[in-house]
């Protein structure tokens, strides 16, 4: 009995033993790319288009860059954390890349940006993550985010706000960090500029009955924030409407993105007009963004009608990581010490703007105000109403009040 | 009634081989269900029972013991770390359930949320970056905040206990995956002390005479060290009469309440021994991870725990890390075998055909191979010379 | 019996007199907002009534712990969906959500849970390897996507209410819908043959299969009821909040924590834990939305320290 237990324990042991044997082996002229994104859990569909991303940077590159081949290696990951860094242990120590791009979601961003402190002879540039700590709190010397985090993505929106008269409004958000950048991104000019929100109702995340938090709108308010994605975003709007709230809307970054416009059921026409602020939109007007929509439709017949969000983030990262590939000529000698300070220099115009970054090594660009309309076809889609450039970590502010303010957070910042 | 007879009588289970079947079982066995023993009894003399112990070592233990001990030397980083040593800090925790639910019949999916507990405890009262939201730790020395952390998932342990067994048995795995959730929620809403949705960062293992827990092979030597004190622990506590009248509850509560035993208080018991092997492993994970948030103890957390103790089979205590070598290797390459994205439908199909077919796990299955193929030659030895 | 009675009395007073002052506060403070959480927390009792109904009905019976429940509950609404889309009737959906799900349930009890009569762990295990299943099968199918449904306009706009103006008709229409449901559960066990039959084994199996009741055939259609509730809570739940993947563990905990805290086994126990539990996650939004998730435990922790068996539970033989 016993030794029967302990012979299949040993097998089990010595097949650990044998598939760690067997590594991969590794053309020398090529340079291994990890793409890590996420293709199980609630960011499933979006993760795919986020490696479609990574796909066409490199595709329209052909495929090389810096006059070596890009291999690119896929990893997955569900939106937790420890999956990220499991992941990302995987790709750089069994399977020894040379680059490591991802992850998606904002706090597997600060997990691998932790991890990615302790391998400090490679780079690791940032998927879609959003996290402001990714950057602003004890950023990792190489790591590297080209795309705009999620405070920075609401900034103009504010603006817009108090421009149409809301004087007064009312804030439902997810209660962790994402939402929390947003406000903040919000708040940061609209209560610098006089606006009042005078409640915040930040509701646990996975949230389906809204009905009593509509119960609670105060009825002097002027406008609705709504910082809540996917599914929360639907069911809120849908509960509204039934509710009969008639105030105007407006919206964070996901709360009227494609997924929530296309929603499989009948669409909702008091939808029309609402605002919201991203760091791309699908109405943008500018031939670069035009022929990367084009681009994106040829390569993936089978992909959105539109590239979303994350295939738009991918995709910069990874275009910078071959410019600077190629300005370097390849060369990642030395623990890519001449890759990372190119890296840290580098300007390009990517699809939706130019794109260069701070001293934290974190994108200072464009952010795009929209608001819903139809279009001829009858689908509903984000026209861009105003491109707000060179939006940075500071939110507008200057440095030292922004360092006064501090990270978002549920009271931070407070303009009741 | 004597030993043997009693033993008889309370082994209804035919396939289950809870007994251990030595010399020095029997004399322990019949002190301690009488009542007039309910006071734990005088074990035999220490020499003879190390001595007896000693005498079932066969050359497989040996090698298994040297292959454990020289693993992280040939292969990897990666895999000493990723998958040596979190299946053995996995293995831990399912072994607590192992025992709970394998030998006490209480199958408890609140361990996960007991190793969270400690994982939670030892950032808080240890070293951590600071959360989100204003949690802070205490910057505790770790020699402090450890010992402390694994206090207070114990007692959290005890409480699920008390909770769970005053209902019938399949009640467990209902209540107890409800309170494991609750867990997960407080943790996930509260900031001020569990960092709410992003919980706490940089929780790092310290250095300890100039060992640094965080390389790999140290870590792997850590967790295997405590993944052995608990695999010998728990079948040292078998033997026990402890150990023995939990197996005595699992089969007839009600017999052994008629002798005299309190079911209840033997039971929490259960559950908070099983708690202190789970707040290990819940320490050594979040040292593993470097970091602890609600999402180390949700619901997939907790099922995956079951999955481990299912698949590896819930008879013997190896079975648990069995069945963590197989998850972990499963998880980390499936994505090279087959598409990652249909992760889940893999374990859970491989997790429903063994519960269907095999319900002691890859024991089971082992068992049944041995049986049919390997002793097929020897049985048709002693048929053809008659010994029958 | 006077200490049942000092004992009833004493619980009366200790939980009623808290939230007798809560209540006067609340309505002083914001009358709208009080009534409109009221009148939603008996809506969302109404929806967790419909969904755990299914559930302790078969626990009831056949002392199966079906962890399935809440993939149950997703497959009889994504069906739903799909018959709906098709044919843009909404109540087709919901007739088709109870009936898939029904089938599915009748074809787990024959060709699975049949043979594993008696052994409870194995059946609960059983249960979570097809709810892992299901759910993976189903995210394939559909995708993360959100689906919603379409019921009829003229039962999801707002309608007129005392004191909050303008509340959803849909929400009422649950209630209404959960209320008849209510009654004819009732009716069916207390009235019918086969319910006779079902309370007889919930009683005690063994008389009723010695009693000459093919007790097989009566367990698959108890299955087959119990699964069908779930899918045609599906289709309405799915109709008042979307349907997309985590539903599924969502209602599966919502219907344990209602059965624990009303009872296992009884309708009328569903009945008042839906209750209990609808009201305080609802208050528990309204009023102090940081914890009021943890509300619904905390209420079903307390039933387990002071009532193990829950509120109307008993001992099973």
């Amino acid at each position: 009995m016993m030794r029967g237990r302990a012979g299949l324990f040993g097998t089990a042991i010595g097949a650990a033993m044998l598939v760690g044997a067997i590594g991969g082996a590794q053309a020398q002229d090529s340079i291994k790319v990890g793409a890590l994104t996420n293709l199980e859990g609630p960011f499933a569909v979006p993760g795919q288009d986020g490696h479609r991303g990574v796909d066409l940077a490199v595709k329209l590159h052909n495929g090389m860059a810096g006059g070596k081949k890009i291999q690119i290696l896929k990893y997955s990951s569900d939106a937790t954390p420890d999956k990220a860094v499991a992941a990302t242990r995987k790709a750089v120590e069994q399977d020894h890349v040379d680059v490591m791009i991802g992850p998606l979601s904002g706090d597997e961003g600060i997990a691998v940006k932790n991890y990615s402190k302790t391998h400090p002879e490679m780079v690791f540039i940032n998927g879609s993550s959003g996290a402001q700590a990714a950057t602003l709190q004890d950023p990792s010397p190489n790591f590297y985010r080209f795309n705009t985090e999620g405070a920075q993505w609401m900034v103009g929106l504010g603006d817009l706000a108090l421009a149409k008269g809301y004087k007064k409004m009312w804030l439902v958000a997810e209660d962790y960090g994402f939402p929390y950048s947003q406000v903040q991104g919000f708040m940061a000019s609209y209560c610098a500029k006089g606006g009042h929100v005078v409640k915040k109702a930040w509701v646990p995340l996975g949230t389906k009955d809204y009905s009593s938090v509509i119960a609670g709108i105060p009825s002097d308010v002027d406008a609705l924030l709504i910082v809540l994605g996917g599914a929360d975003a639907v069911n809120f709007l849908n509960q509204a409407e039934q509710a009969g709230v008639d105030k105007p809307f407006m919206g964070g970054s996901i709360t009227v993105d494609q997924t929530v416009l296309n929603y499989k059921g009948k669409k909702r026409e008091s939808l029309l007009g609402t605002a919201s602020a991203g760091p791309m939109a699908d109405g943008i007007d500018t031939p670069e963004w035009k022929k990367f929509v084009a681009d994106y439709k040829a390569a993936f017949p089978d992909g959105f009608p539109s590239p979303s969000l994350f295939a738009y983030l991918y995709y910069i990262n990874t275009q910078a990581l071959l410019l600077a590939l190629d300005e370097v000529k390849g060369d990642l000698s030395n623990k890519q010490e001449k890759l990372k300070a190119t890296l840290a220099k580098l300007e390009f115009d990517g699809p939706a703007g130019h794109i260069k970054l701070d001293e934290n090594r974190n994108a200072i660009g464009t952010t795009f105000i929209t608001e819903v309309a139809k279009a001829k076809d009858g689908s509903f889609y984000n026209k861009v109403v105003k491109a707000v450039p060179n939006v940075s970590e500071t939110l507008g502010l200057s440095k030292a009040e922004f360092d006064k303010m501090g990270l978002g957070n549920r009271d931070v910042p407070n303009c009741p | 009634m004597s030993a043997a007879q009693w033993r008889r009588a309370m082994n209804t289970g035919a396939g289950r081989q809870a007994w251990p079947r030595t010399a020095a079982a029997p004399a322990t066995i019949g002190v301690a269900l009488t009542p007039s023993a309910v006071a734990i009894p005088a074990p035999p003399r220490s020499a003879a029972r190390l001595g007896a112990a000693l005498g079932r070592i066969r050359a497989r233990h040996v090698l298994v013991m040297i292959g454990v001990l020289v693993y992280p030397w040939v292969v990897n980083s990666f895999f000493a770390f990723q998958i040596g040593g979190q299946a053995l800090a996995l293995g831990l925790i399912a072994l607590s359930l192992t025992f709970l639910g394998g030998y006490g019949g209480m199958v408890s999916l609140a361990q996960m949320s007991v190793a969270g507990v400690a994982s939670y405890m030892v950032a808080i009262f240890g070293v951590a970056g600071a959360a989100q939201g204003g949690a802070s730790s205490l910057h505790w020395p770790w020699w402090l905040a450890v010992p402390v952390a694994i206090a207070v998932a114990t007692l959290f342990a005890a409480l699920v206990g008390w909770l769970s067994v005053r209902t019938e048995g399949i009640y467990t795995i209902m209540i107890t995956l409800a309170i494991g959730v609750s867990f997960y929620y407080l943790a996930q809403q509260n900031y001020t002390i569990f960092g709410g949705h992003e919980g706490f960062n940089q929780v790092y293992p310290p250095t300890v005479l100039g060992v640094d827990f965080r390389q790999p092979i140290a870590f792997y030597y850590l967790a295997l060290f405590w993944a052995l004190a608990g695999y010998f622990f728990i079948k040292y506590l078998l033997r026990t009469p402890f150990g023995v009248a939990l197996q005595g509850l699992r089969e007839n509560p009600r017999r052994m309440n008629a002798l005299g035993f309190d079911v209840t208080a033997h039971r929490v018991a259960a559950y908070a021994l099983a708690g202190v092997l789970a707040a290990i492993g819940g320490v050594l994970m979040v040292w593993y991870n470097n970091r602890v948030s609600p999402g180390s103890a949700s619901t997939e957390m907790m099922l995956n725990i079951l999955i481990i103790s299912v698949m590896g089979g819930m008879r013997h205590p190896i079975g648990a890390f069995l069945g963590a070598i197989v998850f972990v290797l499963v998880q980390n390459f499936a994505i090279d075998i087959i598409a990652r994205e249909r992760f889940n439908l893999v374990i859970g199909i491989a997790f429903l055909s063994i519960v269907l077919f095999s319900p002691d796990g890859l024991l089971g299955l082992w068992d049944y191979f041995r049986a049919r193929v390997l002793n097929a030659g020897l049985r048709a030895k002693i048929a053809i010379s008659g010994d029958r | 019996m006077k200490r049942t009675r000092v004992k009833l009395w004493f619980w009366s007073i200790a939980i009623g007199v808290p939230l007798a002052i809560f209540a006067a506060w609340a309505i002083a403070d914001n009358p709208k907002q009080f009534v409109s959480t009221f009148l939603n927390g008996l809506t969302l009792a109404a929806l967790y009534f419909l969904v755990a109904s299914g559930f302790t009905l078969v626990f009831g019976l056949m002392r199966n712990v079906n962890l399935a429940h809440g993939s149950l509950y997703l497959f009889g609404a994504y069906m739903g969906w799909v018959v709906g889309d098709a044919t843009d009737n909404w109540f087709l959906a919901v007739a088709v959500g109870f009936a898939s799900a029904a089938v599915v349930g009748f074809l787990l009890q024959v060709s699975i849970f049949r043979f594993m009569q008696g052994q409870e762990l194995r059946q609960t295990l059983v249960t979570i390897g097809i709810s892992i299943v299901l759910a993976d099968l189903m995210l394939w199918w559909f995708g993360g996507e959100i689906y919603s449904f379409d019921p009829p306009r003229a039962i999801y706009k707002s309608m007129p209410m005392l004191v909050v103006q303008k509340y959803p008709t849909y929400r009422i229409v649950v209630l209404g819908i959960a209320i008849a449901i209510g009654l004819a559960l009732w009716f069916f066990l207390n009235r019918s043959r086969i319910g006779m039959m079902i309370r007889a084994g919930v009683d005690d199996r063994g008389m009723l299969a010695a009693s000459g009741v093919n007790v097989q055939r009566v367990f698959a259609i108890t299955f087959a009821i119990g699964a069908g509730m779930a899918g045609f809570a599906g289709v309405i739940g799915g109709s008042a909040l979307s349907i997309s993947p985590g539903e599924d563990t969502r209602y599966l905990l919502a219907s344990l924590v209602v059965v624990i805290v009303g009872g296992m086994g009884s309708i009328t126990g569903a009945a008042i834990g839906a209750l209990l539990i609808g009201l305080a996650e609802q208050f528990g939004l309204a009023y102090a939305p940081t914890y009021g998730v943890v509300f619904t435990f905390l209420i079903m922790v307390l039933v387990l320290a002071f009532r193990p068996t829950g509120i109307l539970g008993r001992r099973v033989a």
